[in-house]
């Protein structure tokens, strides 16, 4: 029977299988502890010692903000000149991939402090779940000056009297032609250059001539699918006939309307006489990758920022133009982007990033390079035209003729994210399942109205 | 000495299967930490979630009972997804077990180096990685610069967004990083089979398709139930090929219950919902593993 | 009829010879999406969009890797290894001890056990992702490798296997050893584990193959770029530049060349190992 004694030994060994095993794991956590513990860091150890503060910052590609190329590390260290006090750590995000990165963030507890992003998300989903700091103290002094430039922009900034984003820069979403195919094919008298506008019936032109010129693979892509770029779509069906995406209120979609019905029925004739082709399987970025090779004379998704993302790609001249309507009155959907603060409870860190924003947005030596650096326009108006004299000016200059078209500021209506979707969803009914465009656009707005 | 252990075998009986008991959850313990800790509490947890109203501020959710379940029913979008996701199983299953037997045995034969030199082709979409296959489709499958267009001649063709080809398409890179397991194991299991026995059929006048059914298939049965349980789970989990490819469109085509949940989850952020999808999900999946599990037993005995 | 029946011994030659041919170009079918990934990764944005395809690059730039580098793409590589390298090793002790034990001791509560188990075994991670999550932020893991490796040690299917192969194991033989003396433990480490030791090849090798091409876990619980994985690192970079296919190729060359050239290596014992999975299942 004493041969028996397995128990303790079997302790001993299983304890020590145990500790081989919760080794392998910290020998496997400890390797990678330069990336474990930098993250772990910006977010947990805030309110250290000495005053020292350590924010995190994640951004989405907004111009040299975000993207591969950023320039955050250079507008870090204006900052630390400045507040060397503060650490920032930072982590650019994209639009395929970044919303879900946010959602596993809130969900584990570990938000960034400071996030950039437009009112769409910064408002009417995290700041209408509570997540956000009402940064009604930034505002205080600077509304004024927003609301000089545009009212839109103070009141999508806003929920239930509560500011939960600092608007730095603005831009209204346009397409682009490729200026020599046009040219070649002859197309280019159906556009007015001096404007950059073009009517509904001179657009269909177009295309119609691109189609026959056989310059290009396709004459422009309709994508119907993916996450973001629906800013595009949507434009282009609301101008043709001046539909509206919403009622003035925001508070439901009026994407059922005949205009809009009219819209999308001319878009499906024009993808079945082949002067656009409807791809459900392309996202707006796959799209702009082949506007950028050639494949595409338009594309329905630029405005600055895309332009110089794609600079090097293209051996032609991409051509900002407004959508075309049949007024010839176009009216662009704009883009804000601006911060927001996660509530992570941390009086010191919310302080911190609060001044990071203070200086980034309304420093007199920063808040111009900041916008620069978005490659879009400013939301102040005591900045001016902050392209003046540098070597940007040429180049924003076509952008900044198409400001004046700035139209309704509707993307705080709610379930923005759902009619997101819903959208790509009618788009690919109509154009791939040929479903009638009043059945789709019935149901997007049935599905997307609270 | 003899004697007592007799007389005490009822006691010490007792005692030993305690002491088995005890040393049996010992072996088991490591296991069961992680099992416990990362499995069966997050089930748990799913379970409650599933009855409460849940978005992203989960510290506002509230108790709904059983709407997200009534939900379920009534979503065309889930029903869809579950077909979907049935079709890729019934549809991979078989394919990928028939087609690896087949070439399973066509390699047998053959020379060594041939052999190994086959074994490894099939076996390469497996190591390659289920990202790196999966980005190189998206690039093969564009309309305007992908090679399948180019070949065909069909510039603009639209394979990932066309509700006929694109669930397709899905299950054919899924084929190919599943079969070379099943191929791998098929060429050991086919190694394996008694020569002695075919031969005696042989001689007493089996035809050779009888020879295959009767020895070779019953000899490689157990491979093949191995084979369809791991064909199974990989096809049910098959998420990376939908998230890079399709996002589960167009029109829902694509979309398997696996990405579904992840989609109201993540992009709807409705958390509740989801959770309710995954415990549907996990009863299903329990009993179709519980039932498969029983017939191989049932087999194998 | 005919044609099975010669497909079973081969004996018809114009049969082999359509198998080989079947079977080569099947070859090429699936050699080629890696041969795409290689050569994508050598060609400039030009040819990359070209219209006509070009079947080997002419002209070849390592343009593309150079961009690649400027991410953390070693790092990724690296976290990568030590993920699959962690789970492998901690999956493959303790499944050998727990599969030993519900093989070969009959205790209080083990058909249930392993009736859980089994129906475990098949659960997709994304039913419990949400929970998992905020497991792992409350234990303070979240974007730490751990947060990947421990859910993957939970997943029963290595327990199934490694009990399958204890099955073999002759009971007369650990009745001996017990009526020697031999503690529970010195049974198991020189007796038990020698006779599984291929069961836990086998085990090793699966779940290194599938961590390494795990995705989903990964996905949800490293948001950092610097602890991504290969697998996230390329998804991030196809969210980023979506169609710059050349980038994207050389992302999922770099994932695949180790994996791929490990596997050439040692492909003999890679079979073995996969083999020992099933025959004795």
């Amino acid at each position: 029977m004493k041969h028996f004694i397995s128990r303790r030994d079997f302790l001993k060994v299983a304890g020590a299988v145990g500790a081989a095993g919760a080794l392998a794991a910290c020998g496997g956590s400890s390797s990678s502890s330069t990336a474990a513990s930098t993250s772990a860091s910006s977010s947990a150890a805030s309110g250290a010692a000495g005053g020292n503060v350590s924010i995190s910052l994640w951004t989405y590609p907004i111009g040299s903000w975000g993207g591969t190329e950023s320039k955050l590390d250079d507008i870090i260290a204006a900052f630390n000149a400045v507040h060397p006090e503060i650490t920032v750590t930072y982590e650019t995000l994209d639009y395929q991939n970044g919303d879900n990165l946010v959602t596993s963030a809130i969900t584990a507890k570990e938000t960034p402090d400071l996030i950039m992003e437009g009112p769409e998300r910064l408002v009417s989903n995290w700041g209408a779940n509570n997540l956000m700091v009402d940064l009604s103290d930034l505002w205080a002094g600077t509304e004024e000056d927003i609301a000089a430039v545009s009212a839109s922009v103070v009141s999508a900034c806003q929920l239930d009297g509560a500011y939960y984003e600092y608007p730095l820069c603005m831009t209204t979403h346009c397409m682009a032609i490729n200026y020599e195919v046009f040219e070649q094919a002859g197309a280019l008298q159906y556009l007015d250059q001096d404007t950059r506008t073009w009517t509904t019936d001179d657009f269909v032109a177009a295309m119609e001539t691109i189609r026959d010129s056989g310059l290009t693979a396709v004459p422009g892509i309709l994508y119907c699918g993916g996450q973001g770029g629906d800013q595009g779509t949507r434009a282009l069906v609301n101008n043709l006939y001046s539909g509206t995406y919403t009622n003035p209120e925001h508070t439901e979609y009026t994407v059922n309307s005949p205009e809009n019905v009219q819209a999308l029925e001319l878009l499906k004739s024009m993808v079945d006489n082949q002067s656009l082709n409807a791809n459900a399987g392309f996202q707006a970025s796959d799209e702009l990758q082949q506007f950028a090779n050639g494949t595409a004379a338009v594309t329905f998704c630029w405005n600055a920022s895309n332009k110089a993302q794609y600079a090097s790609q293209v051996t032609f001249t991409p051509y900002a133009m407004a959508f075309p309507s049949d007024d010839g009155v176009p009216e662009l959907c704009g883009g804000i982007w601006g911060f927001g603060i996660f509530d992570s409870g941390d009086a010191a860190r919310i302080e911190a990033a609060k001044t990071f924003i203070k200086f980034v947005c309304d420093d007199e030596n920063q808040a111009a390079e900041s916008v620069r650096l978005t490659g879009f326009f400013p939301v102040r108006e005591s900045l001016g035209d902050v392209y003046e004299g540098t070597d940007q000016a040429e180049n924003m200059g076509e952008f900044a003729s198409l400001m004046p078209y700035l139209g309704d500021y509707y993307n705080v209506a709610p379930n923005w994210t759902e009619q997101r979707q819903n959208w790509f969803n009618m788009l690919q009914q109509i154009m791939v399942n040929n479903t009638p465009a009043q059945e789709a656009a019935d149901a997007f707005v049935e599905a997307s109205n609270p | 000495m003899a004697q007592t252990q007799k007389a005490n075998k009822a006691h010490s009986s007792r005692v030993l299967a305690r002491r088995e008991t005890i040393s049996a959850y010992l072996f088991m313990l490591p296991s069961l930490l992680f099992f416990v800790g990362f499995v069966l509490v997050p089930m748990g947890m799913c379970l409650v979630y599933s009855f409460l109203d849940m978005g992203i501020d989960t510290s506002a959710a509230t108790f709904t009972g059983l709407n997200n379940y009534i939900e379920m029913v009534k979503d065309p979008t889930f029903i869809r997804s579950l077909w979907n996701t049935i079709l890729i199983v019934v549809v991979s299953v078989p394919v990928v077990t028939a087609f690896s037997l087949w070439v399973g045995s066509a390699i047998y034969p053959m020379r060594s180096k041939m052999r190994s030199f086959f074994r490894c082709v099939f076996y390469l979409p497996v190591v390659t990685g289920s990202v790196a296959v999966t980005v190189v489709w998206k690039w093969m499958f564009n309309p305007y610069n992908g090679l399948l267009n180019q070949i065909f001649g069909t510039t603009g063709f639209d394979w990932l967004g066309d509700t006929r080809t694109a669930i397709w398409c899905i299950i054919m890179i899924l084929f190919t990083t599943s079969i070379g397991q099943p191929i791998v194991l098929y060429v050991a299991a086919l190694g394996n089979v008694d020569k002695s026995l075919e031969e005696a059929a042989a001689i007493d006048g089996a035809t050779r398709l009888q020879i295959f059914w009767k020895i070779k298939w019953a000899q490689i049965m157990p491979t093949t139930l191995y084979v369809l349980v791991i064909t199974t789970i990989n096809s049910f989990q098959c998420f990376a090929l939908i998230q890079l490819l399709t996002r589960g469109g167009p029109l829902g085509t694509t979309s398997t219950l696996m990405y579904y949940i992840f989609d109201m989850a993540y992009n709807y952020q409705r958390f509740g919902y989801a959770n309710a999808m995954g415990v549907v999900l996990a009863i299903f999946i329990a009993i179709f593993s519980a039932i498969q599990f029983k017939v191989a037993q049932s087999d194998n005995g | 009829m005919s044609k099975t029946k010669s497909s079973l011994d081969g004996q018809s030659r114009g049969y082999k010879i359509f198998v080989v041919i079947v079977l080569a170009l099947l070859a090429v079918f699936f050699i080629f999406p890696l041969y795409w990934i290689l050569t994508g990764s050598l060609k400039d944005a030009i040819t990359i969009n070209a219209r006509t395809p070009q079947w080997f690059p002419l002209e070849p730039t390592l343009d593309n890797y150079v961009r690649l580098f400027k991410q953390p793409a070693i790092q990724w590589l690296l976290n990568t290894i030590i993920i699959a390298v962690a789970a492998m090793a901690l999956t493959c002790i303790t499944a050998a001890l727990a599969g030993y034990a519900l093989a070969k001791k009959r205790f209080w509560g083990q058909t249930v056990l392993f009736s859980l188990l089994v129906c475990a075994m098949a659960l997709p991670k994304q039913v419990i992702v949400i929970p998992l999550l905020q497991e792992m932020s409350a234990l303070g893991l979240n974007n730490n490798l751990l947060a990947v490796i421990l859910p993957t040690v939970g997943w029963p299917f290595g327990i199934f296997l490694m009990k399958q192969f204890s099955e073999t194991i002759p009971t007369e033989m650990l009745e001996a050893a017990r009526i020697d003396g031999a503690s529970e433990v010195r049974t198991f480490v020189s007796i038990v584990f020698p006779m599984v030791k291929p069961g836990v090849g086998a085990l090793a090798i699966f779940t290194f193959v599938n961590t390494w091409n795990d995705y989903f876990l990964q996905l949800i619980m490293l948001q950092r770029r610097e602890v991504l994985t290969i697998s996230t690192g390329i998804a991030r970079l196809q969210g980023e530049v979506s169609s710059d296919f050349g980038l994207i190729m050389a992302g999922a060359a770099l994932a695949a060349i180790p994996i791929v050239a490990v596997f050439l290596m040692f492909q003999k014992y890679f079979t073995q190992g996969i083999t020992m999975g099933a025959v004795k299942g």
